[in-house]
């Protein structure tokens, strides 16, 4: 009888135990539903349909294999297109965490640092497209003897040398671009370190200087260490950032004279000869190249979950 | 709600008090011996002539266009912008003038507020529905679908345009601002859940569980107690999801299919690059009216803006 007792009471408790996780589920697909829906028909199948169309030729008529992909690696063009993606980048991530942790360790030092740091971010507001407009105004080129009112061709024929067409020169103009960006985006790298530098105690750095350590080393051995999850995350958006790099060489350049990258091939392919097969493989490549990245962010995401 | 104002310091990150402790070491620690004390000075005064200048050289291309925007066309496209920095001077407001009346940039100027204003609002109300149901409920799967959001954080929105133009075609919004609205809530949700997630799941538990206990169902909790503690990511989120949409060019190009008339001012503004090459007092002017608001926008709020990023970012 007890037996039977338990035994009831516990089947009832199992299923209104079910039924309140099925309503607490509910009740949680309710608050998630909108945006799991939008970033399901918005991300996700359009990722695996783009990764489909770029095995289909043109007006995804016919399936071709990897042809695509094999057009795209043996036309010198199209090559030069992945080479620059691949300048962009190292350059562009390398310069923008460098400077932005350097601006950041020597603002921390001065009084007037809240001033400096709104300079270097300004940039950050402004969009590509007049980012491009004030940049023409530093690269513009004129033959030599005229009157040059680029900033930089002023200053270097002042100086007594040629002026650059710094925009059109192959040899360099992938640089001056580089440049812009950096210019942009150096400010967002500085501010969230400068955040993370706040967070080292000073006790430490003192303890370090009493100990004869000098400022460089300090920097390598104690700053640098103990920022590094910080200078990991900058890292990480900056990579995402210069990989899906568009607007400033569509801007400036419109990604001719050898400055093409993968954004912007891609979107010449799909509006300009409308071959989506082509546009789709060029799409898939930026995706592969993240890849990566992403399995970082996973696994550091797991790291701090375990951590909470 | 006044139990909740002690915990709302706690919660979020004290940066104001972090440089104060430090500054108090560092007085500390500062040096005794006169010789010591005009080495630290010196140091201290080189440190602050590089930091300037690095200062001064990142405003310079801006502080260019500034001075060039209101400079008479002939002169801008004969002598350099520093040159109008010598008397005598001859600064104009025409090109502004030239730009609001005749090249459309007024209806650009409401077309990006058109496309600014929901494009950020709607990303920001769905994802704090759904970073609050990831961060405080709990229902099979919820890690995975999480990671799936964030992971699609870094796919780039190029794969996703030629379908997504296709679904906007099939759904026959093609060119509308719903459109693009619906575009920009999309790309901006992965960035949004995930920010917006790891500010709520930082807040104190006992608080939502107490609430629990005392019978506040889910809404409440949402609007009562977490909402009012979560004002610095949500305004930060607002900086970034703002100045992202009203800067957008690639997103407009592709959704609005080259309608002029809703054309924002990015737009407006590359089409006038493309059109006007050398034009250049029209140029100007436009790109710094196109600046004006998210500059704005940035210097109000940016005491907030570090402090959501630090939520979602520097935790560990």
């Amino acid at each position: 009888m007890a037996l039977t007792v338990t035994k009831r009471s516990s089947v009832a408790s199992w299923s209104s135990r079910v039924r309140a996780r099925w309503r607490d589920a509910s009740v949680a697909w309710i608050w998630i539903g909108p945006a799991v829906l939008l970033v399901a028909a918005f991300l996700f199948y359009p990722m695996i349909n783009t990764i489909w169309s770029s095995f289909f030729n043109a007006d995804t008529t016919r399936f071709v294999g990897v042809a695509n992909y094999r057009q795209i690696f043996t036309n010198a063009s199209m090559l030069e297109v992945l080479r620059n993606n691949l300048l962009w980048l190292v350059l562009g991530t390398a310069a923008t965490v460098i400077f932005g942790l350097l601006i950041a360790v020597l603002a921390d030092r001065v009084r007037i640092e809240s001033i400096v740091k709104a300079a270097i971010f300004i940039p950050m507001a402004i969009s590509f497209v007049s980012a491009g407009v004030i940049w023409k105004f530093v690269y513009q080129y004129a033959p030599p003897g005229q009157t040059q009112i680029g900033l930089l061709n002023a200053i270097i024929t002042r100086l007594g040398f040629p002026p650059q067409p710094w925009l059109i020169n192959p040899a360099i103009n992938n640089f001056a671009l580089i440049a812009v960006y950096v210019w942009m985006w150096t400010g967002f790298c500085m501010v969230i370190l400068s955040a993370a530098l706040k967070s080292v105690p000073e006790e430490i750095l003192e303890a370090a200087r009493v100990d004869g350590a000098g400022e460089i080393s300090i920097f390598f051995r104690i700053i640098v260490p103990m920022i590094s999850p910080t200078i990991a995350v900058v890292a990480t958006t900056m990579v995402i950032n210069v990989l899906k790099i568009f607007d400033i060489i569509y801007v400036m350049t419109g990604g001719d004279f050898g400055t093409n990258v993968v954004a912007l091939e891609y979107y010449q392919q799909l509006f300009t000869y409308n071959d989506f097969g082509l546009a789709s493989a060029f799409a898939v490549l930026l995706l592969l190249a993240i890849v990566p990245v992403m399995i970082v962010n996973i696994r550091r995401f797991r790291v701090q979950e375990a951590r909470r | 709600m006044s139990s909740a104002d002690p915990l709302a310091s706690s919660a979020v990150p004290a940066l104001e008090e972090v440089p104060t402790a430090r500054s108090v070491t560092r007085a500390i620690a500062q040096p005794r011996t006169p010789l010591q004390r005009l080495l630290h000075w010196f140091n201290n005064s080189i440190v602050t002539v590089i930091v300037v200048l690095i200062a001064l050289l990142w405003s310079i291309p801006t502080f260019g266009l500034f001075i060039s925007s209101f400079r008479p066309a002939a002169a801008i496209q004969s002598s350099g912008w520093w040159t109008g920095l010598l008397p005598p001077w001859h600064f104009t407001i025409a090109n502004y003038i030239q730009v609001i009346q005749a090249q459309g940039m007024g209806r650009a100027a409401i077309n990006s507020l058109i496309i600014a204003i929901p494009g950020t609002l709607f990303p920001i109300a769905i994802a704090a529905f759904a970073g609050y149901a990831f961060a405080w409920m709990k229902f099979p799967g919820r890690d995975w679908l999480f990671l799936a959001i964030v992971a699609l954080l870094v796919v780039p929105i190029q794969t996703a345009l030629i379908p997504d133009l296709s679904l906007v075609t099939a759904m026959g919004i093609t060119g509308t601002y719903f459109a693009i609205w619906i575009a920009h809530t999309a790309f901006g949700l992965p960035f949004a859940v995930y920010l917006l997630r790891n500010f709520f799941g930082a807040l104190p538990a006992d608080l939502t569980e107490s609430a629990r206990i005392d019978g506040a169902s889910h809404p409440r909790i949402f609007w009562n107690i977490i909402l009012p503690l979560s004002m610095p990511s949500l305004a930060s989120l607002f900086i970034f999801q703002f100045v992202w949409v009203w800067n957008d060019l690639l997103v407009a190009l592709i959704f609005l299919g080259g309608n002029p008339t809703r054309a924002p001012m990015t737009v407006t503004i590359a089409d006038l690059v493309n059109s006007f090459g050398t034009n250049y007092q029209v140029l100007t002017s436009a790109a710094f009216i196109s600046m004006a608001l998210p500059l704005l926008i940035f210097f109000t709020l940016q005491r907030y803006f570090v402090r959501g990023i630090l939520a979602g970012s520097v935790k560990g």
